[in-house]
């Protein structure tokens, strides 16, 4: 079949077409012809001879194909190194095996498809001795490093701080000489420092503990505290001065860096919580109603995210937009009909309506325990959400954290703005102030109840498809949010949504501040325990409502 | 003297109440001469496992009672009287856990299995004294009582009412049982206290101390019941009614509105907390799920569906509903959920006032159809 391309972009196609020959033919041509052909040379023979048995032979594929400018070579030797590297038996295809329950995942080296499952029994390894080794980690790193994409380069460099010795030094000055990018340089001359502070001389030595006190590896870190101790036994006074003040700067740095980081995952937290608790406040907080099933209409909207999913398995990357407001659909909808069903009933009976929501909260369980099986369901992860923005060595923000930050941001603003500025807004506060006189002045205030109702049932879906993003998808999903979400709406003030933002980021902050040295569970208890004292003395939370609606 | 004389009166005067006295008589007689004197192959044989269900189930009962004295009468709903029942049943089990002594999997004579496998080297101080039944009695009696002061002291003296109040109980418990699942708080983490041996040198396997927990239960439901009667007819009962009624009014008329709900309170944590210890001995096993929200908000539906406010519709109901559900879950497991839910809404949106009000309702009806 057809896949002897140079960037692996065409996969093999189920059918040899001329249209697709003529495709890559001319996407060869777009990219210089003669390199073209010399990709091809370089790269599907050498492969074969990876099958031989020889270990010379294999050495003299491995030299070639590092010649070769292909991408797939770097994931190859990678693969050959670690010894995942096999071909399967039937047709002698080379593929990357990864080892799980059911067996051996099959994916082929070529097109990058996935094979299926096997047996061992159908696969043979490429074995590798320990002169290939060391042939295939040093062309790993100089691949690496000579890459055309910067990031690339970056992390081989990082690689090799670790592991920099002498021989490196003569590659390492000479990348730095073309080196263009500014990281990536600075990552070099880091490298250089980790030899300098050893082998160096007296000048070099004080110079390179200055430039690794400025960076944030722990190899560096760990090569000043041996350096430390080597200075300490030769009695080298200067040198180990400096390597303190070194250190105690990293130390430093370090310090900074973890609250940040610790801010940053409150804050993450924070906006879950957040996400979960919005909903409520509008059907606690503007409504009166305590609707013990919101945790199970979050629930219906990751199911919502896990339908929407299996509807369109091809277009995973889209699925969360598309489930978004799918979401909010069906779980207004459910919002709309446990309020038209059952609350409208109860209006005035909080009570009451906490055991009827609580009812319909088991009964959407077992429901959702029937229709999909008790077990947790996968939602899959978009590639856009995974994968994390690393700031430096020390700080590194998980992308799907940042997005739900965002989120959880833009509906709070989206809910104000439907508050604010729409008419259904200024009817949902004119009945949630004085329910009479908003009748008398035309409002139908049942609609209004429906719609206010669904409104915040249609967030606790939204926010169900956020959560689908974080924590497994099961029949017990709501349950472990719903004590959550009630504690951040009392914390923050009924009826106050920016009570609700104060309230989840804090109490999100505050529970990631306590957790390194009181445990993930305990920090939890000291919040639950200081909630129920701050309701003790101010029971109407951070931000008590004014005026007439306080009044009752 | 003029106690039983009041005792006795009460009684007189709470049709009801005899009805109950006299079934509970009938079963705590009933149920040992059938378990133990009827030969096992017979008809009438009442297996050892039924005689622990009804028993589980007598102390259901008097929980509900004790829920039942805060909510119908006092107007607290609590969503957390789970806590004080499983904080009786963990003093309980303490002291079971120390009679176990040296025949436990590990053998030490100190400390108990979980403690061993732990690598614990001694007793945490928390569990002195639990070698003695005295000792775990007064606990029984004084954890969940304090529990029950501390926290309604802050509650009530702020005044926070209503579903708050819900929703404060409801953390409480949530937290408790987040407490007690950790291994470090010395309760035996996920696993709860189990493998008892015997209680009081009597054998816990054994038919004959089954019985008695049983008798017990059903004596310790009387009692209770005849507690909550006299509280609810006393003076101090009228003005809990009034609170419940119109706590702000009852306020200006010059009555401690706090002290009186306090107190109500703890009594009823009291109560749960005696109720979770006799449930311990019988099931054989406490674990923190009995911390656990869902737990106490089940309790809430018992009352609800018998009907509260009224004491003996709060027994009927957790009778009821815990056939239902031993019922279901052996049957048909799937319903189990789809029932108890649906019991929560039928009863809230249809009767109000349970199956007992329905009871009196239709009574009333044809009563009045009667005299016409």
């Amino acid at each position: 079949m057809c896949t002897l391309n140079r960037s692996g972009r065409y996969h093999t196609s189920g059918f040899f077409s001329p249209i697709l020959t003529l495709l890559i033919m001319i996407a060869s041509l777009l990219s210089g012809p003669a390199y073209a052909a010399q990709a091809v040379d370089n790269f599907s023979a050498p492969l074969k001879q990876l099958l031989e048995f020889d270990f010379d032979i294999k050495q003299q594929a491995i030299e070639q194909l590092a010649k070769s400018d292909d991408e797939r070579v770097d994931r190859i030797f990678k693969t050959l190194l670690n010894g995942d590297l096999y071909y399967r038996k039937e047709d002698q295809a080379l593929v990357y095996v990864f080892s799980t329950d059911d067996g051996y995942a099959l994916t082929g080296v070529l097109d990058n498809a996935s094979l299926g499952v096997v047996s061992k029994r159908e696969i043979k390894k490429i074995t590798v001795n320990n002169q290939l080794r060391e042939l295939l980690s040093g062309l790993i790193a100089e691949r690496g490093m000579s890459n055309r994409n910067p990031a690339v380069r970056l992390n081989s460099v990082k690689e090799m701080i670790g592991q920099v010795g002498e021989p490196d030094r003569d590659r390492l000055q000479k990348l730095l000489v073309s080196e263009t990018d500014q990281r990536v340089s600075r990552a070099l001359h880091i490298a250089l420092a980790m030899l300098d502070v050893v082998h160096g001389d007296k000048q070099k030595q004080l110079a390179a503990v200055v430039a690794l006190g400025e960076s944030d590896y722990t190899e560096s870190r760990n090569r000043l505290q041996q350096v430390l101790k080597q200075a300490t036994a030769a009695d080298d006074s200067a040198l180990a001065k400096q390597v303190k003040t070194s250190l105690h700067a990293i130390q430093l740095r370090a310090e900074r860096y973890q609250a940040l980081e610790t801010v940053f995952f409150g804050i993450s937290l924070g906006s879950v919580l957040l996400l979960a608790a919005i909903g409520l406040a509008i059907t606690f907080g503007v409504m009166g109603v305590i609707n013990m099933a919101h945790g199970e209409l979050m629930m219906i909207g990751a199911y919502t995210t896990y339908v929407v999913q299996l509807l369109m398995p091809n277009y995973i990357e889209w699925s969360l937009l598309v489930a978004v407001p799918a979401a909010f659909i069906v779980a207004g909808l459910f919002g709309v009909a446990i309020e038209r069903g059952v609350i409208r009933f109860l209006y005035g009976r909080p009570l009451e309506t906490l055991l009827a929501t609580f009812g319909i909260s088991l009964v959407l369980q077992q429901l959702v325990r029937s229709i999909f099986s008790p077990l947790n369901r996968s939602v899959q992860t978009p590639a856009w959400m995974s994968g994390s923005w690393e700031i430096n060595a020390v700080l590194s923000l998980t992308y799907n954290r940042l997005y739900i930050i965002v989120f959880s941001l833009l509906v709070f603003a989206a809910l104000l703005a439907i508050l604010k500025k729409t008419p259904l807004g200024l009817q949902v506060r004119a009945v949630s102030q004085n329910r009479t006189m908003a009748r008398a002045m035309g409002i139908r205030t049942e609609w209004v109840d429906a719609m206010t109702f669904g409104l915040g049932s249609g967030i606790a879906g939204v926010a169900g498809v956020a959560l689908s993003q974080l924590t497994n998808v099961g029949p017990n999903l709501g349950q472990s949010y719903i004590i959550d979400s009630f504690m951040v709406v009392v914390f923050g003030g009924v009826g106050n949504l920016w009570g609700t933002l104060v309230g989840a980021m804090s109490l999100g902050v505050a529970n990631k501040f306590l957790e390194p040295w009181a445990g993930a569970v305990l920090a939890k208890i000291f919040i639950l325990i200081f909630i129920i004292l701050f309701i003790q003395k101010r029971p109407r939370g951070l931000f008590p409502q004014k005026g007439r609606a306080a009044e009752n | 003297m003029s106690f039983i004389n009041t005792l006795i009166k009460l009684i007189e005067q709470d049709r009801v109440g005899r009805y109950l006295f006299s079934a509970l008589l009938a079963i705590a007689i009933m149920v040992p001469v059938l378990n133990l004197l009827v030969p096992e192959g017979s008809s009438l044989h009442l297996s050892t496992y039924v005689v622990t269900l009804l028993g589980k189930y007598l102390c259901y009962a008097l929980l509900a009672l004790a829920l039942d004295l805060v909510w119908g009468y006092g107007g607290i709903l609590s969503l957390g009287h789970g806590v004080f029942f499983a904080l009786g049943g963990y003093a309980m089990g303490m002291y079971m856990m120390r009679q176990i002594g040296s025949r436990g999997v590990y053998g030490n004579p100190e400390l108990p299995d979980f403690m061993v496998f732990l690598n614990w080297h001694e007793l945490p101080w928390y569990w002195f004294g639990f070698d003695h039944f005295w000792f775990a009695v007064l606990m029984i009696v004084l954890i969940p009582g304090l529990l029950a002061f501390v926290f309604g002291w802050l509650a009530f003296r702020s005044r926070v009412t209503g579903v708050y109040l819900s929703i404060i109980t409801q953390a409480l418990t949530f937290a408790f049982m987040l407490a007690f699942f950790r291994n470090e708080m010395g309760f035996g983490g996920n696993n709860g206290l189990t493998d008892f041996k015997d209680i009081l040198g009597f054998e816990l396997q054994h038919g004959g101390t089954r019985n008695v927990l049983f008798v017990l239960s059903a004596l310790a439901l009387a009692a209770g019941y005849l507690l909550c009667r006299y509280i609810v007819n006393s003076k101090f009962g009228r003005v809990v009614v009034a609170i419940r009624d119109a706590e702000a009014r009852t306020r200006f008329i010059g009555y401690k509105v706090e002290s009186y709900k306090l107190w109500l309170f703890i009594i009823s944590a009291v109560m749960a907390g005696i109720a979770g210890a006799l449930y311990v001995p019988q099931v054989g096993i406490i674990n923190p799920g009995e911390f656990s929200p869902l737990n106490s908000i089940e309790l809430v539906v018992w009352v609800a569906v018998g009907g509260r406010g009224t004491l003996f519709g709060a027994i009927v109901g957790a009778l009821l509903v815990n056939f239902a559900k031993t019922f279901f879950t052996g049957a048909l497991p799937e319903v189990w959920l789809f029932a108890l839910g649906g019991m929560f809404i039928v009863v809230t949106l249809f009767l109000p006032r349970g199956l007992v009000g329905l009871y009196q309702q239709s009574r009333e009806k044809y009563l009045a159809g009667r005299a016409a």
